[in-house]
């Protein structure tokens, strides 16, 4: 008797229902889901947005307001403004994610989710305003 | 994609993905919408030139531009994967997505240390 695994040339198909390109917009979570995944896309322009200023800061007071020009353009404005929404979608739904990706414990207890979050919020607002302060000095 | 990698590469996302919720979006409502809209008057060029100069300012602007590079490159790496079903391309995904992040992160550090 041979002790060879033996497989069947054919395996049959199971029958799947067909999903189409746009399940996510059946359902709001599903779609929220993928809005947030796309956030990507917005947080990655931003960091080569600002990459692409240092840059330009580095070339030298023609270059500097060259790029501050360009950015006045409605193509820009548009752009920005999209890409703004998706960052701070990003932000709302970052930090209502972080209690569940992160659970802190004080004295064996742990800290309800709606406190973490509280103080995700707290941290934003209390940087936002440092870097407000700092830009408006200089 | 070497499976030694993946602790590090979920490490930059949660970073990354941090410093993009809290700095970037007063960042992009100031530099990006306010500015160029005329709400607020931008600053002079010697000034931010100053202010950049600062050793402390370019570690933070390195940390602010390659960190959400890095949570963006492999967010979207699985985006990707799920939403389109291309796994077979992981190679090219990884290359790319990767890949810019990385470029991006050397392009900050020669502009940041080196040129400023």
């Amino acid at each position: 008797m041979s002790s060879q695994p033996h497989y069947t040339a054919y395996h049959p198909k199971w029958y799947r229902r067909p999903v189409s390109v746009w399940w996510w917009l059946e359902r709001w979570p599903y779609t929220k889901f993928v809005l947030r995944e796309l956030t990507s896309l917005p947080v990655g322009y931003f960091a080569l947005l600002t990459l692409w200023q240092v840059r330009a800061l580095v070339e030298g007071e023609a270059a500097y307001n060259r790029f501050l020009t360009r950015l006045e353009s409605p193509a820009f404005v548009m752009l920005n403004i999209i890409c703004f929404a998706g960052v701070l979608f990003h932000a709302f739904t970052w930090f209502h994610l972080t209690p569940k990706a992160m659970v802190v414990r004080i004295f064996g207890k742990r800290l309800p989710d709606a406190f973490i979050i509280f103080l995700n919020y707290v941290g934003w607002i209390g940087l936002s305003a440092v870097i407000v302060l700092i830009w408006m000095r200089a | 994609m070497p499976k030694s990698l993946t602790p590090l590469l979920w490490f930059l996302f949660s970073a990354g993905g941090t410093v993009a919720a809290l700095l970037f979006p007063i960042h992009f409502l100031v530099a990006g919408i306010a500015v160029p809209l005329g709400w607020l008057e931008a600053p002079s060029y010697q000034s931010v030139l100053d202010l950049a100069g600062h050793p402390l300012t370019r570690l933070y602007l390195f940390v602010l531009i390659c960190l959400p590079l890095f949570h963006a490159a492999h967010r979207f790496r699985y985006t990707l994967y799920d939403g389109l079903k291309i796994k077979h391309l992981t190679i090219l995904i990884v290359t790319v997505c990767y890949g810019t992040a990385l470029v991006g992160t050397m392009a900050a550090a020669y502009f940041l240390l080196g040129r400023l």
